[in-house]
């Protein structure tokens, strides 16, 4: 069941709140960015030693770890020639006073079934070069998005940290014997994962009666709606997702999306420079963290 | 077994099941369809059927699940074990989950929650069965419920999904052309207010599509909200001789 939030957490005073929005119908925001900015974004592939991609993306304060495992499963019954795509999502009680233990909650739902939507839907990974015996095996993408801190617009930052992660990931060396039984060496690698076409998230939110690109935590408590919009590298509309409990005018939709579109490629051709060759970030990585002057944060993770 | 795509657009236009590119299923709705309920909806859009129920203005079941200024919306959106080809588990999945808060938040600013402090307005909407648009219906029925409850709204929600089916938009689409479609985009809106209350893409669009997929939802709920006013003066209108 859906509840309208009661937390204190989601309650914002209202003098904040005033200064957020007369702010912002000046074209500036309280952290000295325009309407239309992000906050700055840090990328850092192969972080972890034992997943087969990964990814810390900071956006501002925000930060998310993105593993990914690739391991033996079997094809549904109705693709049989073609991998698996499973995207889960943990808002883990580090990363805000307000995330309790427990099963995901709908805002954690939401975020790893848009996610999934726009990898899926895009084509971001060519699952039919997964499969290995067509209607008995296939490799199973496994993509957990793990938020460590939050500090607003966790649906960008994951799926900044998804693709990322995505384009470093190595598929593991396997062979299959006569009798159709596969041997998985996680030592050494058969070739990357097929990433074939990029695509990434940009949320807009609506304060007031303007449009803001990737709000802030304080932002979110006083945006009443958000537009989130799934980005290809072609230009076209990957998914879209109205979240909260506000609403957007159809005039104020189209403005939403053209200006995510906008944002959306400055994010890919980010996120392209960072993550430029997947084959030189880190050969034979397994055991051997490639972190480059980064100590993990401090959490149990 | 891999399923082969079937032709679901023949070249004049016309669709899987006769219908026209812009042409909404056989609708029927109905409120007042439950007696312990504060108000109550029926809804069908061809093989697509749902309750929807609601109660309150009440003491929640939790006391602390309130908020002082206003009342709070609960909303569950569930799907009957016989609703679908293979029976469902009737425990919540994911997606009810999620379509249950996107269904919240589309109710959220049409409701006056602001008239009832301490209290909480529930939703509450079974799919009987489901064939494609169960959102969009289960969002008409809890509309019409609240109606029928009496709660003070800004305007009704009127809800229909636009998809892309063999590189044709067509509206309302059903089950067979989400499974076979290249897209699926679920639209409501309060549309007195002019209000985009839910929007959700499955699939992708360029961004000419989009702007014919709006316009053709925008099409869809009109006559989805000439028929929910249609319904509830059918109810309660009164004829004074």
């Amino acid at each position: 069941m859906s509840v309208t939030p009661t937390s204190p957490d989601s309650i914002i005073p209202r003098l904040k709140a005033e200064t957020l929005s007369s702010l912002t119908k000046k074209g500036v925001r309280a952290d000295g960015r325009g309407l239309e900015d992000f906050r700055e974004v840090k990328i850092i592939t192969n972080y972890l030693p034992k997943a087969d991609g990964s990814a810390l993306v900071k956006l501002g304060d925000t930060q998310v770890l993105v593993g990914v495992k690739i391991e033996l499963g079997s094809p549904y019954p109705d693709t049989p020639e073609e991998g698996v795509l499973v995207v889960s999502a943990e808002f883990v009680p580090t990363a805000s006073p307000a995330f309790e233990p427990g099963p995901p909650d709908e805002n954690a739902i939401e975020l790893a079934r848009v996610i999934d939507r726009v990898l899926r839907e895009y084509g971001v990974i060519d699952t039919s070069k997964l499969a290995i015996i067509p209607g008995r095996k296939a490799w199973v993408v496994w993509i957990d998005i793990y938020v460590l801190d939050h500090g607003g617009n966790l649906i960008d930052a994951s799926a900044i940290a998804t693709l990322a992660a995505l384009l470093t990931t190595r598929i593991p060396k396997y062979t299959v014997s006569e009798n159709e039984l596969i041997q998985v060496d996680k030592s050494s690698f058969s070739g990357p994962l097929p990433v074939v076409r990029k695509a990434v998230t940009v949320t807009i939110g609506k304060l007031g009666d303007s449009l803001i690109v990737d709000p802030t935590i304080e932002e979110e408590k006083v945006v009443s709606s958000k537009l989130i919009v799934g980005v290809g590298e072609d230009g076209s509309i990957a998914g879209l997702q109205k979240s909260g409990d506000g609403y957007l005018t159809l005039q104020e939709v189209e403005k939403a999306i053209q200006l995510a579109l906008k944002k959306g490629g400055e994010l890919l051709a980010k996120i392209a420079e960072s993550v430029k060759s997947p084959e030189a970030t880190s050969a034979g990585s397994a055991g051997t963290p490639s972190v480059e002057g980064e100590k993990p944060p401090e959490s149990n993770a | 077994m891999k399923r082969e795509k079937p032709k679901l657009v023949s070249e004049d236009g016309v669709r899987h099941d006769g219908r026209r590119l812009d042409e909404l299923r056989p609708v029927k709705m109905e409120v007042g369809v439950l007696s312990n309920a504060s108000g109550s909806a029926y809804v069908e859009f061809g093989k697509t059927r749902v309750i929807a129920a609601v109660y309150g203005p009440r003491e929640p079941p939790q006391r602390y699940m309130v908020l002082p200024h206003r009342a709070v919306l609960r909303c569950r959106y569930h799907m009957a074990p016989f609703s679908t080809d293979e029976r469902k588990n009737p425990a919540p999945s994911r997606r009810e989950i999620e379509i249950s808060k996107v269904i919240r938040e589309a109710l959220e600013p049409v409701v006056m929650s602001e008239a009832f402090p301490r209290t909480s307005i529930d939703v509450f909407i079974e799919v009987i069965s489901a064939d494609g648009g169960t959102r969009t219906a289960a969002l008409n029925a809890a509309s019409l419920a609240l109606a029928d409850a009496g709660v003070p709204m800004r305007d009704l929600v009127a809800a229909v999904a636009v998809g892309k089916v063999d590189g044709y938009l067509v509206l309302d689409i059903d089950q067979v052309e989400d499974n076979y479609g290249e897209a699926d985009m679920p639209v409501a809106m309060a549309p007195s207010l002019n209000m985009v209350t839910l929007l959700q893409l499955n699939g992708v669009l360029s961004p000419q599509e989009f702007s014919q997929a709006l316009n053709l939802a925008l099409k869809g709920v009109n006559e989805v909200y000439k028929l929910q006013k249609e319904t509830l003066r059918n109810k309660y209108l009164v004829r004074v001789e």
